[in-house]
């Protein structure tokens, strides 16, 4: 049995990780280290009630300090993890190297900027309660125009809350059709509609050529030579994982950190959330999964994974789900469609914004999309997870009536 | 064990119902309700499990 386990990355795997282990019965010493000066909090509500303002910003702690404290965690926030040697299992520590025992790497991902803009005040990304705090603080000011550029979930959020504050939002995607990466051309043009009926600007199919300006008094040029003028700006183009620190690590490093289906990325060391990269045995798909509940889960798995031997290790197999709230809908996918897949709206109407759609391609039952129809994703995800087929999960939902 | 939901918090993502349908339910009204306030003890990690992953932090459990 192991005497300590170190987690780096304070953020929801490693926090839920923690929880696990205690809950679990470990005694020994549990580090926990994260490079935020903040108690673990939540991201969901950064993009949702906090930036609204309906939340203060201590209502989004992951876990309250009276729940927190009985654990016993060595909890050390403001440092970060630097360096990494898995063969001699030390970790560096703001340059200090200390050795672990069991190590969990849960250090998330950080968003993507647009090159050129990292130098003006007026461009935000939205990933940290600071990056939060700053956009609100620029709405709470008297901003009242805001670009947003890639209509991603993150970018569909932030837009949604603005137009909440009476924000004039214009939502600029590369792509035809918002959202359809994720969920193909169909439903991507569903949510689209749910923006432009909330009052959106949306501009698609155009990329961005510049940024300019000092805050509250920008421009945002797009590639066919349109001038939007705004206050500020929001970007969000995606995420990269935060690996650079696994430099000569040891560790095999491809768009996150590489790891076998039971989430082991060498001996001793496992990675779990955002950061991990693993060949998920239900679909034979490697992927990297930046969902909420993966966190949740996959923190929980990986972590349990260092306390149990090799033989008795089981891969991880989720169904992948997230949820995002725009305006007054709740958006909501389990599995992993791909966009050209087959889809099929078997309950509610798109046109009303409440529905239940499934994916499917060749035979198999991919993913299920819902508006504000949340008991069927979980009854979609269910179908899911027992590997139903199309055309009897077709049935199924032709009884739900 | 007592389960207790904070309905202000509550947005029935129905995660809860996946990991616990008997005591969790959503229902076609899209509104979560909560089948069995006093689960057994064997229900005791199936209603840890919830309350970790409910999006909203919106289950605890008293006692």
């Amino acid at each position: 049995m192991r005497d300590s386990i170190t987690i780096v990355g304070a953020s929801l795997a490693g926090l839920r990780a923690a929880e696990t282990l205690r809950r679990d019965g470990f005694e020994g010493r549990i580090s926990l280290i994260g490079d935020e000066p903040h108690q673990p909090y939540d991201r969901p509500p950064l993009s949702k009630q906090v930036l609204a303002g309906d939340w203060d910003p201590e209502r989004a702690v992951l876990t309250p300090a009276e729940k927190l404290e009985p654990l016993g965690l060595d909890l050390r926030l403001g440092v970060r993890a630097t360096g990494l040697d898995v063969a001699a299992r030390s970790l560096e520590v703001d340059g200090v190297p200390e050795p672990f025992d069991g190590l969990l790497i849960a250090t998330g991902a950080r968003c993507r900027t647009l090159p050129g803009t990292a130098h003006l005040a007026g461009v935000h990304t939205l990933r940290t309660l600071d990056d939060c705090l700053a956009i609100r603080s620029a709405l709470d000011a008297g901003a009242d125009r805001m670009v947003v550029i890639g209509a991603g979930f993150i970018g569909a959020e932030v837009a949604s809350v603005a137009r909440g504050r009476g924000v004039s939002v214009t939502l600029v995607e590369a792509l035809p059709a918002p959202f359809e990466r994720v969920l193909g051309e169909q439903m991507g043009a569903v949510v689209a509609d749910v923006h432009v009926a909330n009052g959106v600007d949306l501009r698609c199919g155009v990329g961005v050529s510049s940024v300019e300006g000092e805050p509250g008094d920008m421009t945002v040029t797009l590639a066919d030579g349109t001038g939007i003028d705004t206050d500020l700006v929001v970007v969000g183009i995606g995420v990269v994982p935060n690996t650079d620190w696994l430099e000569g690590s040891g560790l095999t490093i491809d768009d996150g950190v590489a790891c076998d289906p039971t989430c082991l990325a060498a001996p001793h060391v496992v990675a779990a959330g955002d950061v991990a990269r693993w060949t998920n045995p239900r679909t034979g798909e490697s992927m990297r999964v930046e969902h909420w509940d993966n966190a949740v889960e996959q923190g929980r798995h990986a972590v349990r994974r260092l306390l149990i031997p090799d033989e008795e290790a089981e891969a991880f197999a989720p169904v992948p789900w997230f949820w995002s709230d725009q305006y007054d809908r709740k958006i909501q996918l389990a599995g992993r469609p791909h966009p050209d897949d087959d889809v099929q709206v078997v309950d509610g109407s798109t046109d009303e914004h409440r529905f239940v759609a499934f994916y499917g391609r060749q035979g198999r039952f991919t993913a299920v999309l819902a508006m504000n129809r949340p008991r069927h994703v979980m009854q979609g995800r269910g179908l899911l997870e027992q590997g139903t087929g199309w055309d009897e999960a077709l049935a199924v939902a032709a009884e739900w009536g | 064990m007592r389960i207790v939901v904070d309905y202000e918090l509550c947005e029935s993502n129905a995660i809860c119902m996946a990991i616990a349908p008997d005591v969790f339910e959503v229902r076609d009204d899209d509104f979560l309700y909560v089948l069995n306030e006093a689960p057994d003890e064997d229900r005791r990690e199936a209603m840890e499990e919830a309350v970790q992953r409910c999006p909203k932090q919106a289950i605890s459990i008293e006692g």
